[in-house]
């Protein structure tokens, strides 16, 4: 059973359709990616599926949950958004940590605000507080980054920064991470880092969405791969067949000019 | 008239430079705030008038806002209504400088990349705590430089208020003029406005210190 359905989405900006209708299905502990030329939706859809954007036809489902339902007002409701955004997570492509927090409480700010609004926080206090600093401090080793804690986000790298974002995307623990073009504004050198992170994640069955144009990593780390083209699937595939054996001129001439 | 006893009398009118500058500051620091979330509302009449206003209150002079206040409720609704003379020099200083704070606060806001709120909320954090935890003191990091210019000028504006007789530190010192014909004391009141900017350009210079810690 899929974790995520998306049925026939279409989201358009004052008169450009970016999305012509968009569905695909993603099953638990499987890693998709999404390639195609800029202003092909990608990262459209990647907004609409963290409700940054709200699409005009289509639906959303995670876990059978209706999450979006174009067609029913009721689940348009602006109170609700937040917690159906917890369902997912975004690594954005310029990071976008939060600059006057060190990258542990970057990774700790959303859980700790969370934590607050539980009914037993203030009996328990300490005690969550510590727990979600060894959380926190889990995922920044996770990330390589054990020696980065005190640091704020202006003292390290752009590949330091994308795998504090990356941490901070999972104390949430999302259904599905999300990512959009995450190593698009780093320097060739420094995005294996990010890569190697994200594969990892991988190895541990995190359901994921990639937004990349890093053609080798998507063939290496996805189960499936989708080529979206003026804002429509175009193919779509095990990455063997999409990379391998491209069946469309379209995807054929995509893949040629950026291979 | 001795040294000394001028520069008791100065202090005096220090005194209610100090108060003006201070009550200004607390109530207009705030009401800019609320100016300035009404000149961005995602409202267009509410964006209008706010914009009106701040307009109106930016292109008069604030000694003739004073006035205004003072004379004007008499004006309209006969001689009993007034302001006592202090309350009328503040309202004008309050509704002025919150006009001014209102434009440095949208600047600030406006210019912190949305990329933030984004973050903020797929993290799945409320506006209030976006605004709260994450925008807040990066766009005070921002306006700390055209504030301390805006709070300085505050300092030297309270003068206006002797256009309606309150005994600021000017008209304290302009009196010695009229009545014991010296002019020392004048240039003297110099000296209480150079050390009361020179002790906030301090206290503003420490505050860009103190968020100098982090880059946005």
């Amino acid at each position: 059973m899929p974790i995520l359905r998306a049925e026939n989405l279409y989201k358009s900006f004052s008169n450009v359709n970016v999305l012509k209708g968009v569905g695909f299905t993603l099953d638990r502990g499987r890693v998709l990616s999404m390639i195609g030329s800029s202003g092909s939706g990608k990262t459209t859809l990647l907004r609409c599926l963290n409700f940054l954007e709200t699409p005009d036809r289509g639906r959303i489902i995670v876990d059978e949950e209706v999450l979006f339902d174009a067609a029913d007002p009721a689940t348009h409701r602006e109170a609700d958004k937040r917690k159906k955004r917890l369902h997912f997570g975004l690594v954005f492509q310029n990071f976008n940590l939060f600059p006057q927090y060190t990258a542990l409480k970057n990774v700790m700010l959303a859980k700790e605000l969370l934590a607050k609004e539980q009914p037993d926080y203030r009996e328990n206090k300490a005690q969550i507080q510590k727990s979600i600093i060894e959380e926190a401090s889990a995922l920044l080793d996770q990330v390589g980054l054990s020696d980065k804690f005190k640091n704020y986000p202006h003292e390290l790298s752009g590949g330091q920064q994308q795998r504090v974002a990356i941490a901070r995307a999972l104390a949430l623990h999302p259904d599905i991470l999300c990512f959009d073009e995450p190593t698009s504004s780093l320097d060739p050198e420094i995005s294996g880092d990010v890569l190697l992170a994200i594969q990892d994640l991988a190895k541990r069955n995190l359901t994921m969405i990639i937004v990349t144009h890093e053609m080798g990593f998507a063939r290496e780390v996805s189960d499936h791969v989708i080529f979206l083209d003026g804002g429509l699937i175009a193919e779509e595939g095990l990455p063997e067949a999409v990379f391998g054996a491209p069946k469309s001129e379209r995807l054929k001439s995509f893949l040629g000019a950026v291979l | 008239m001795s040294f000394v006893d001028v520069t008791l009398r100065l202090l005096e009118g220090f005194s209610l430079t100090c108060v003006i500058f201070i009550v200004t500051l607390i109530f207009a620091l705030p009401l800019g705030l609320a100016i300035s979330f009404a000149s961005m509302s995602r409202y267009k009449a509410v964006r209008a008038i706010s914009k009106t206003f701040v307009w109106m209150i930016r292109s008069t002079p604030l000694m003739l806002q004073v006035i205004v206040v003072f004379y004007g409720p008499g004006l309209i609704w006969g001689p009993g209504f007034f302001f006592e003379r202090m309350t009328a020099v503040l309202i004008a200083f309050i509704i002025n400088y919150a006009a001014y704070f209102s434009e440095i606060y949208r600047g600030g806001i406006q210019s912190i990349s949305v990329g933030q709120y984004e973050a903020g909320h797929v993290l799945g954090m409320t506006n209030r705590q976006i605004f709260m935890r994450v925008v807040l003191l990066q766009v005070v990091k921002r306006i700390l430089a055209p504030m301390s210019n805006e709070v300085i000028t505050l300092v030297k504006d309270t003068s206006l208020a002797r256009i309606i007789a309150v005994k600021e530190l000017i008209m304290m010192s302009q009196e010695y003029i009229s009545a014991h014909a010296l002019i020392w004391p004048l240039f003297y009141s110099a000296v209480f406005y150079m050390i009361f900017c020179g002790g906030l350009t301090l206290l503003f210079g420490a505050a860009e210190k103190k968020l100098s810690y982090f880059r946005s």
